[in-house]
């Protein structure tokens, strides 16, 4: 028990109790369909958090691999009569492979201008989505066709709730592992000081675009999720308001911290629903609750909530 | 010929429109390193207020002045309620704050304001000038003129006066700075009210072109944004220059590749450039202390 | 206490008592409606949501409907379909609406039919596309007229001007880009050519490049510009500012006053195809829809100070046409409803006369729309349209 409570898979396996437990206390399905969307985004921001806490790079424009591997699940399957499950992996690839030839260049830019370049990518994409309207319905989108899986149609809430809850427990699992690797700590080191970790003889290029191909590929199937589970995909997806929504997650959660990234996702995507019932007022309160956790919390409110603790344990 | 001088005609006035615009991010960025994406907002404000102002039966000018005092007291705020209290946060909380308050700004805005577009009056008139065979519209001058003249302004302060000195050193080096005796919250604060300001006077200037609504801030800040990146983030002169180039980028796009792309041409030449010039146009590179 | 946990405290608090007023509320009918109130297309979910609460409550002032009151649950999706999807699953799992009268988008209105769908719930939609209707779904209804029949009014009005060779400028907005494909599809059989094509991005602030295009292309005789929002006001604007003085057509995008309180000046001799709601006051008063119009028109315009558009009108029509299945079918169960909102015959309303059949659930024709001209700042009928 002990050794089990000591493992750096811990945050890992809280989720996975999380995941189970959870539906108990679900009275309908709608909370099935928060719940999925809640694992789906933080998949997307485990990912992205990789990237931002771990290497100190950001990105604005994380939305375009959502998009990316939002329409593989559709353009695969319709145009190519290629099986959903197996376009979720060709989407997973292809943002690889676009991270890779897109990073290398702007991986060189230091922060606020490697933020506007990112920014620029993910512009790029939803543009190409909005006015390829032959392969991708425009903006009024398509309409996706429905995850097979052995016979099986994915349609439920629940199911999707399932499937998410276990792709996002593989997402921390292996996040935790890259986090513990020769890779992971050369990227704390290029986050504390990129000069310090060049002199030490890391390969700091590489190691931004390893973490950053990963990223998008993290953020692609979430993209390929959410398009399956909501059954019609616009180029929204793609749009720049969802890259920083993404961000606010990762930053509100606490950047660095993997379940930092759950709770992230899970403030920004339920918040709405509980802000519904101020009507008018609800896109005022959801800026003002966001500013005030962000300066009351500024650290994010996993490890800030963390030092209060253990500051209290002294 | 007289396409091509259209072309950059155009790109004159939405260029002119965008530098604007990014020249709100220069002085905030300057005094304290703060990308402040409520910058769009304050523009949203500056022309809004003024519409429904003017709405009540005040005259244009006085209009456009409350509004620009009422921007100036909210940016004045933002910093005194929600920067200030934030500091040391690292620069992304910070920026997460400014996104927050833009929510929050457009939020309100859809209150107390409405939903629905709203155009202002033109200072010299609806009728085009002439030249060349193309037509510019003279409200179209008019905010390239402000720009020219928010620049020099801005150059003659940081330059030329001791505030000016102090913003620069407020930004080198905080603790630095008040162990001189300069009064680092105060300068920030200034920096915030004057941006603001800025903010304001593109709002009230660009709404006759381009007309406004309570969300029109969140485009605005994305291009102002680019804009100021473009030309090299701090630099004045770097924000009139990337926000006309991109106007300009947009506009020759527009009329002789394809009006769909326009807006991915610009970026990618953006991305070009910076990928070449990794600080900007007018950027001074950082070093890194180990 | 220390700020943290004051803080900490006072939030669980907050939403505690959020969630203790949802679950209080409670109603005999309920209806749900999913606008896009905010965001891009505010400019339709906005009007849309002020006239179902202003019906709302005076349909409840009068005694509701079979005796039974109604409660309106409005979520606002921001413009987007995702948020859609989950607001109308919300609708069917927590609220246990009855009906469904909503979807200012065709985006998010694609992508809420199958919940409603699987749901087997009543749901008519406020968007404009035709692929909402066709191939037509059991429980899926729509009031708008397609953009395709205002592709055609357009081009029947060009016709007979003999103005056959025209060109587009269209926005890469929903509403734009959607009603742009219509209208190239329909062209050919309409006898139009199409010779060029531009377009703008939803917030942009100078389309000169592509009018001065426009201008430069040989045999051009008309230009036609679907979209909506601020884009339709300055295409009007540079139109006039580079002295272009071809017929200029709007879309019925541009379906309120506002536009020529924005475009000015430059608005005079525009025309467009638009809903009889425009000009309520001009209408003959042999018109049937005439006391509809005038009395939709006074409500909005005295109960929120603005100026009607089309698409409040759109709500309208979508809230009474349940409305009067509902009493007719004397109740409100979901199927009964439906096949009831399906034998719709002859209903006035504010965007036409509307036949709703098995195969047809929209049920409008082209006699519903109007071919307007701005004339002197005011709206005018075009003799014989």
């Amino acid at each position: 028990m002990r050794t089990l409570l000591e493992t750096r898979l811990l945050p890992a396996i809280v989720v996975a109790v999380i995941v189970v437990i959870l539906p108990y206390f679900f009275p309908s399905a709608y909370y099935f369909r928060v719940g999925a969307l809640v694992f789906i985004f933080a998949l997307a921001v485990v990912g992205l958090n990789l990237l931002m806490g771990f290497a100190g790079q950001v990105s604005l424009g994380h939305a375009g691999f959502l998009g990316i591997g939002a329409y593989s699940v559709v353009i695969g399957p319709v145009y190519f009569g290629l099986p959903s499950w197996l376009c979720v992996f060709v989407g997973a690839t292809v943002s690889g492979a676009v991270a890779f030839l897109v990073g290398r260049p702007i991986l060189r830019l230091k922060g606020h201008y490697l933020a506007v370049a990112t920014l620029g990518f993910g512009l790029l994409v939803a543009i190409v989505l909005t006015n390829e309207a032959g392969w991708t319905g425009g903006p009024d989108g398509m309409s996706v066709p429905r995850l097979a899986l052995f016979n099986w149609q994915v349609r439920g809430s629940d199911s999707w709730y399932w499937i998410a809850g276990a792709t996002l427990v593989g997402g921390f699992v292996l996040a935790l592992n890259l986090m513990e690797s020769p890779t992971g700590r050369a990227l704390q080191a290029i986050h504390d000081s990129e000069i310090a970790a060049l002199v030490l003889g890391i390969d700091v290029a590489r190691k931004k675009l390893t973490i950053f191909v990963i990223s998008a590929m993290y953020a692609s199937v979430a993209g390929s999720y959410l398009a399956l589970f909501n059954g019609h995909v616009t180029p929204d997806i793609a749009g720049f308001l969802r890259s920083i929504e993404l961000v606010a997650m990762v930053v509100l959660g606490g950047m660095g911290s993997i379940v930092g990234s759950l709770v992230g996702a899970a403030v920004l995507v339920v918040l709405p629903q509980a802000l519904t019932i101020f009507h008018e007022y609800e896109q005022a309160l959801l800026g003002f609750i966001l500013m005030v956790f962000m300066i009351f919390l500024r650290r994010g409110i996993v490890p800030s909530v963390a030092a209060t603790f253990a500051g209290r344990r002294k | 010929m007289a396409e091509l001088l259209q072309f950059v005609f155009s790109g004159l006035t939405v260029g002119a429109i965008y530098a604007l615009v990014a020249l709100g991010f220069t002085l905030i960025y300057k005094a304290s390193d703060i990308i402040n994406f409520a910058q769009g907002e304050f523009v949203m404000l500056g022309g809004m207020t003024t519409v429904f102002v003017t709405l009540a039966g005040v005259s244009l000018p006085l209009a456009a002045l409350i509004a620009i005092i009422v921007t100036t007291a909210i940016g004045l705020a933002l910093h005194r309620f929600a920067i200030e209290p934030a500091r040391g946060a690292s620069p992304v909380a910070l920026i997460m704050i400014t996104i927050g308050a833009s929510i929050f700004l457009r939020g309100v805005a859809q209150i107390i304001f409405d939903r629905r577009f709203h155009s202002l009056p033109s200072l010299f008139g609806g009728d085009p000038i002439k030249f060349g065979g193309a037509a510019i519209l003279p409200q179209s001058l008019v905010v390239l003129a402000s720009a020219m003249v928010i620049v020099t302004l801005l150059w003659l302060f940081i330059d030329r006066t001791l505030l000016g000195k102090a913003v620069i050193a407020t930004a080198a080096n905080r603790l630095a700075a008040r162990l001189i005796g300069v009064d680092t919250r105060r300068i920030v604060d200034f920096s915030f009210a004057v941006s603001a300001a800025i903010g304001a006077i593109a709002g009230v200037l660009i709404t006759p072109i381009a007309l406004t609504s309570y969300d029109v801030g969140t485009l605005l800040a994305l291009k102002g944004f680019a804009a100021a990146m473009l030309g090299g983030i701090g630099s004045a002169l770097g924000a009139v220059v990337g926000g006309l180039l991109i106007g300009l980028f947009e506009a020759f796009a527009a009329g002789y590749l394809s009006s769909n792309y326009k807006d991915a041409v610009a970026f990618l030449i953006i991305l070009v450039v910076l990928v070449s010039i990794p600080q900007g146009l007018f950027g001074r590179a950082k070093i890194e202390r180990v | 206490m220390p700020p943290l946990q004051r803080f900490t405290v006072t939030t669980v608090i907050g939403f505690i008592a959020l969630f203790a007023a949802v679950h209080l509320a409670s109603a005999q009918i309920k209806i749900g409606s999913v606008l896009s109130v905010s965001g891009p297309a505010s400019f339709l979910g906005d009007p849309e949501k002020k006239t179902l609460e202003i019906y709302v409550e005076e349909i409840n002032a009068k005694g509701g409907v079979n005796g039974q009151k109604l409660q309106l649950i409005v979520y606002d999706d921001g413009g987007s379909a995702d948020n859609a999807r989950t607001f109308a699953t919300r609708l069917v799992e927590e609220d246990k609406i009855a009906a469904m009268v909503g979807g200012s988008t065709t985006g998010s209105t694609l992508a809420m039919i199958p919940v409603f769908e699987d749901a087997k719930i009543p749901f008519i939609s406020l968007a404009g596309a035709i692929q909402i209707i066709q191939p037509v779904r059991p429980w899926v209804f729509k009031t708008p007229h397609t953009d395709k029949m205002a592709c055609e009014k357009i081009f029947a009005d060009l016709k007979s001007r003999n103005l056959t060779t025209i060109a587009l400028i269209s926005g890469t907005d929903a509403f734009g880009k959607s009603m742009r494909d219509q209208c190239v599809s329909v062209a050919p059989n309409a006898g139009i050519n199409i010779a060029t094509e531009e377009s703008y991005g939803p917030r942009d602030s100078d389309m000169t490049p592509q009018l001065t295009n426009i201008r430069n292309k040989a045999g051009v005789l008309a230009v036609v510009n679907p979209g909506f929002g601020q884009g339709p006001a300055i295409v009007t604007r540079n139109y006039r500012q580079l002295g272009i003085t071809l017929p200029l057509y709007q879309s019925h995008g541009v379906a309120s006053k506002q536009f020529i309180e924005l475009a000015g000046p430059a608005a005079e001799g525009v025309r467009l195809p638009a809903a009889a709601l425009l000009i309520a006051d001009k209408l003959p008063a042999n018109d049937p829809q005439k006391p509809v119009v005038v009395d939709y028109s006074r409500s909005y315009q005295q109960k929120t100070g603005q100026a009607v558009s089309t698409f409040g009108g759109h709500a309208y029509d979508g809230l009474m046409i349940l409305v009067q299945a509902m009493q007719r079918a004397k109740s409100a169960d979901k199927a009964k409803v439906r096949d009831e909102i399906e034998r719709t015959k002859g209903y006035i309303g504010t965007g036409g006369i509307v036949n709703m059949s098995p195969t047809d659930h929209m049920g409008l024709d082209l006699s519903a729309f109007h071919m307007l001209e701005i004339k002197g700042g005011d709206w005018t009928l075009v003799p014989g349209t």
